[in-house]
């Protein structure tokens, strides 16, 4: 189980957590023209790395805030993580 | 017989409590601080099982968690359990134990006719044997391995011991209590650091209990039961025994079993059986300490053959002899304790070493005992059929392969050591890739990948020298680092005996003319020609040549094992063991109970409860309930010996006719507040919401950025910048979840705030023709009417003191309303509605006749919003806003989403108005096709339409717009049925929605 810096609340146990995938993606604008390119990969098409990924976690049982963090998929290593509008 | 073999004033047993247990029916005696295997053998018990393929009689091989044979079928307290391994269960009164994998018996099993028809079973014989012809797989097959194969009865009953969790958090935990452990525990702790030392023994201080040595003048043992002392007086150190760290998960987290109430002859009500711990530690310290490893030779298996370790132990802590007339078999010197120890009890054996002869403190004391050793020496195979009654011995030739001369010793046990195995589960499960020892011939831990130290044996380092410092060093590195502190440790002196290097000699040869079997892994019935048979047919990789053999895949993990059939790969390989690799480690280390790893969560407590502020009146009602998620929901009120359909068709009936009344406070609620609160609306739902104005409900329909329908409901308006949303009870949590991900991740910009309100608020739903009348008693003072709350109005009024909501919102498609008061008042507000609505014919409804009204009206919900429908395809057009974006919108003009066939709902009848529909039917044009029959959707909800009194069905076909009119059949093949329907309408009643406005 991992063990997660929440930015709000410190470290708790993983099953605190849901996993909200890659952090980096962008949800294209409102209102503005989307090619069918553009919306497929904003809704599915994703890289699924092998090491360092900066993802999305929300603390679901806790203080209910998504972050980011910076995991190694590999080896479950976290780095580092952040709130949504710090830099990671 | 009364323990025989029991030493005088040996062990530490406590001789004044006399246990009383049962072994295959016969009754025994023991000593309280045996386990069940010292027990036995006091009282010259030896044969315990058969084995798993052969049925061969097998015999206790070890001491401790290393014994791959003993494991028992055990019933205590009217609790039978299976696989208990006899070496690690403590004695206690009126424990009872059967042999398994043995019919009739133990001394005498049909199945060891699988000895003789040996050649039928070798390597693979699963893969080869069993798979042809396939159709006797479950006849003939599948029946006979599971009789043969019988590893103990798993209890039909109820288990009704207690299991607890428990999670704990330190700074330092360390896994066993030998030199090593004990030394870095100590270390630490002196520093202040929160320290957890878990022994999986009864007793502390691992080899300390066994080996010949002193430190700072006091034995081993004396040591041990000093600093442990020490260790308990300090409130920063938690000591555990019986306590096994079986497992080491991500981010430092170690999971342990503690044996809590096992060992206890009466035990309190709350005292948990076995406690599971989920440690949360900084930092670890390894110091599970090595494990012996067998000599493979013929039939090495016999009752009466085991390791020299185990025969010490059983000597030293249980004061039991394993036999009178020992062979001592070694590569190495530390077997030479075992037999001094033997010696010093007044046992003489032989001991037989395959090293050239030689000198070294052990072997000049065994010298000079006058115990005889035979140097160049193996045994080439043991006789005796349930025990050991001689052995062939042979004198080795110069290369080791063959024997210059042979001979048969008589013996009634032999004692074998191949020198040490590091017991490296844990590390290796942390993520630390193994190297390997050349000097000890065996994987010790290479770089820590968390933050864990491995010292002592389980690092190679066999010398009580080495490994207290190791430890001392170890624990003051990790105090050092936790708290910045030094540790002024005096290491301790050490007096032991030094050692020789060890023979690389772990398999004796088999000389043609002698016949036998030679075992690399006991458990599983693996032998050295099943592993010659998976390299001889192409098997490379030692993954592959342990699935394909099944060595080390039984629940001792192939602890004396594994390493041994390295060795032998390598040596038919010709290739060093590196490069032969090692299989995975993965938890557990030992085998587990379901029991612990369940805890708590079990009948009720398997998962949490919700229950609303009107259940107990539910239940005083006769509601049955249902499940929806963790809440439980009325069914349907039950009247007399009415069946479900009955009841559910009453109480639907009722609300067409008169007026109902509907617990709702599963719905979810979610309150939404702010000044950008009707644009995040707007981009959320998929219909306009600027323009609702204070006091009016709205219904909403929200999507997946795919397209795909994700949940509906109302939200009001209740003040300028407060919306209550409503969710269905199954998406709530990820529809706050949802609104959380936009708000905080895609549109922080919005001054919106979302919180659920679902607990806050109880609600009932009230709903029929005569609601209005209901409602108007209920609220005297509020005008009711419908000019002046109208259909989709909200209003707040008094309910006799109690402040009410009350919306004018149907799911019935009835004139409905839905009233919330705060949590607290649920029960007041629904009996004040039951006592009022009693003149107009008020009645109770649960989900059943929910359901029914939703269905014959065409209202979608759950089954049709199942996360494979866009809103085109369940008649929502209407509700999708063709000006403004939303969430999923782009993906509504997905090409497939506009294709002319699209899949659409639809009602059904079936053509002979009576037979139900089951829901999950396939519709197919022609029920007799050639299969695969094309499938054209399937029924989504089903119910028995009050209003029109026949079955009626919703379902979401292919092209469904031009499918209205046509005949299909429902086929159901797990129900057997094909019904002949007609596609019709979703809206069954009230196709113009009048009702709802009245
Ligand atoms: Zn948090």
């Amino acid at each position: 189980m991992l063990y997660i810096k929440c930015p709000f609340c410190g470290m708790r146990s993983q099953n605190e957590f849901a996993y909200g995938g890659d952090a980096s993606v962008k949800r294209p604008e409102l209102n503005k023209d989307v090619s069918d390119k553009e919306w497929d990969d904003f809704v599915y098409n994703r890289k699924s790395l092998r090491g360092k990924h900066i993802e999305l976690w929300h603390h679901v049982s806790g203080c209910r805030q998504w972050f980011k963090a910076q995991r190694d998929t590999a080896t479950h290593e976290i780095f580092k993580t952040a709130m949504m509008n710090e830099e990671i | 017989m009364s323990q025989d073999f029991r030493i005088k004033e040996k062990g530490y047993i406590n001789r004044n409590k006399i246990i009383n247990f049962k072994f295959n029916g016969k009754n025994y005696t023991g000593y309280e601080g045996d386990t069940l295997a010292s027990a036995l053998l006091a009282n010259g018990i030896h044969l315990v099982g058969r084995s798993f393929k052969y049925h061969r009689p097998r015999g206790f091989f070890a001491a401790g968690v290393d014994e791959p044979n003993a494991k028992l079928q055990v019933q205590l307290n009217g609790h039978s359990e299976p696989n208990v391994n006899a070496t690690e269960i403590e004695l206690v009164e009126g424990i009872s134990a059967t042999s398994q994998n043995c019919w009739p018996s133990v001394e005498f099993d049909v199945g060891a006719i699988n000895n003789l028809l040996q050649k039928f079973f070798p390597a693979g014989f699963y893969y080869k044997t069993f798979m042809w012809p396939k159709s006797f797989w479950y006849k003939i097959y599948e029946p006979f391995i599971r009789k043969a194969a019988g590893l103990g009865i798993a209890s039909t009953k109820k288990d009704t011991e207690r299991y607890e969790h428990k999670f704990e958090y330190c700074d330092l935990l360390v896994t066993g209590s030998g030199p090593a452990g004990l030394a870095s525990a100590y270390a630490a702790a002196k520093s202040g650091a929160k320290v957890i030392l878990a022994e999986d023994k009864h007793r502390f201080g691992g080899s300390l209990l066994m080996d010949d040595v002193s430190i700072d003048n006091l034995s081993g043992k004396d040591w041990a039961d000093k600093i442990i002392s020490e260790l308990r007086e300090m409130p920063n150190v938690i000591v555990k025994n019986r306590s096994q760290v079986f497992g080491y998960y991500d981010h430092n987290m170690l999971v342990m079993f503690e044996r809590t109430g096992d060992h206890l002859e009466k035990k309190s009500e709350f005292t948990p059986r076995q406690r599971l711990w989920y440690i949360r530690c900084k930092e670890v310290i390894l110091s599970t300490g090595s494990i012996e490893r067998p000599i493979v030779f013929g039939n090495n298996d016999t009752p009466g053959v085991m390791l020299s370790s185990g025969a010490k132990e059983y000597m030293k802590v249980y004061g039991v002899l394993v036999g009178r007339k020992p062979i001592i078999f070694t590569n190495n010197d530390s077997a030479y304790e075992t037999a001094i120890e033997f010696k010093n009890n007044g046992v003489d054996p032989l001991i037989l070493d395959t090293r050239k002869e030689q000198s070294s403190d052990l072997i000049n004391d065994a010298k000079n005992k006058g115990i005889k050793i035979k140097f160049n020496h193996a045994v080439i195979k043991a006789d005796g059929y349930k025990k050991v009654k001689s052995a062939i011995i042979g004198e080795l030739s110069e290369d080791k392969t063959t024997y210059k001369n042979t001979s048969s010793v008589e013996c009634d046990c032999i004692c074998v050591s191949g020198f040490w195995t590091p017991s490296v589960h844990l590390a290796s499960q942390s993520g630390n890739k193994l190297k390997f020892d050349k000097e000890i011939d065996a994987f010790v831990p290479d770089k820590s990948k968390q933050e864990e130290i491995t010292v002592g044996a389980a690092n190679g380092n066999f010398t009580l020298h080495d490994t207290l410092n190791a430890g001392f060093n170890a624990g003051s590195k990790v105090s050092k680092k936790l708290n910045n502190k030094d540790v002024d440790i005096q290491i301790p002196n050490v007096t032991e005996k030094k050692h020789k290097t060890h023979d690389k000699f772990w398999c004796a040869p088999l000389p043609k003319n002698i016949k036998a079997k030679r075992f690399v892994d006991f458990q599983n019935d693996v032998s050295v020609t099943d592993i010659e048979i998976a390299l001889r047919e192409g098997y490379r990789s030692i993954e592959h040549v342990k699935r394909y053999t099944t060595l080390g895949m039984a629940t001792d993990q192939g602890r004396t094992s594994n390493l041994n059939g390295l060795q032998l790969v390598s040596n038919i390989e010709n290739k060093i063991v590196p490069e032969v690799g090692h299989t995975t480690f993965r938890p557990p280390f030992t085998p587990v109970t379901i029991g612990t790893i369940v805890g708590r969560e079990v009948g009720k407590h398997f998962m949490p409860t919700r229950l609303t502020p009107m259940h107990n009146w539910h239940i005083k009602n006769n509601a049955v309930f249902v499940d929806a998620g963790a809440w439980k929901r009325p069914r349907y009120y039950k009247i007399g010996n009415e069946t479900m359909l009955e009841a559910a068709t009453r109480e639907a009936k009722n609300v067409r006719d008169k007026v109902g009344i509907c617990d709702v406070t599963t719905l979810g609620k979610i309150d939404v507040k702010g000044p950008d609160a009707a644009e995040f609306l707007n981009r959320v739902y998929t219909n306009a919401w600027m323009k609702l104005p204070v006091g009016k409900a709205r219904y909403g329909v929200m999507l997946r950025e795919d397209g795909m329908v994700m949940d509906d409901g109302t939200t009001t308006r209740i003040s300028e910048h407060h919306y209550h949303m409503t969710t269905t009870t199954a998406q709530a949590a990820n529809v706050l979840s949802h609104l959380e991900y936009y708000l905080q991740i895609v549109w922080p910009e919005l001054n919106v705030n979302v919180v659920s309100t679902t607990e806050q608020w109880a609600g009932a739903a009230l709903a029929g023709p005569k609601s209005r009348d209901v409602l108007a008693k209920l609220f005297p003072n509020i005008n009711v009417s419908n000019e002046s709350l109208p259909f989709m109005g909200y209003i707040e009024g008094d309910l006799f003191g109690v402040p009410a909501r009350i919306f004018r919102i149907s799911f019935s498609g009835e004139l409905a309303y839905e009233i919330n008061v705060q949590s607290d008042y649920g029960l007041y507000m629904w009996e004040k509605m039951m006592e009022i609505g009693k003149e107009f014919g008020i009645q109770p409804y649960g989900t059943e006749a929910l359901s029914t009204l939703r269905i014959e009206m065409g209202h979608v919900a759950g089954p049709e919003l199942d996360g494979r429908t866009i809103p085109y395809d369940v008649s929502l057009d209407g509700m999708v806003s063709k000006k403004k974006d939303f969430i999923g919108k782009r993906s509504l003009s997905k090409i497939a989403f506009n294709e002319a066939n699209r899949q659409k709902i639809v009602g059904l009848v079936p053509v002979d108005r009576k037979t139900s529909i089951p829901e999950g039917s396939h519709l197919v044009v022609d029920k007799n096709a050639k299969l695969p029959n094309p499938k054209l959707g399937h029924v989504s909800s089903s119910c028995w339409s009050v209003e029109n009194n026949n079955p009626f069905s919703l379902a979401i076909i292919k092209d469904g717009k031009n499918m209205i009119g046509k005949k299909l059949f429902a086929v159901s093949p797990l129900k057997n049925k094909s019904i002949e329907v007609e596609v019709i309408s979703s809206h069954y009643v009230d196709h113009e929605g009048k009702r709802v406005r009245s």
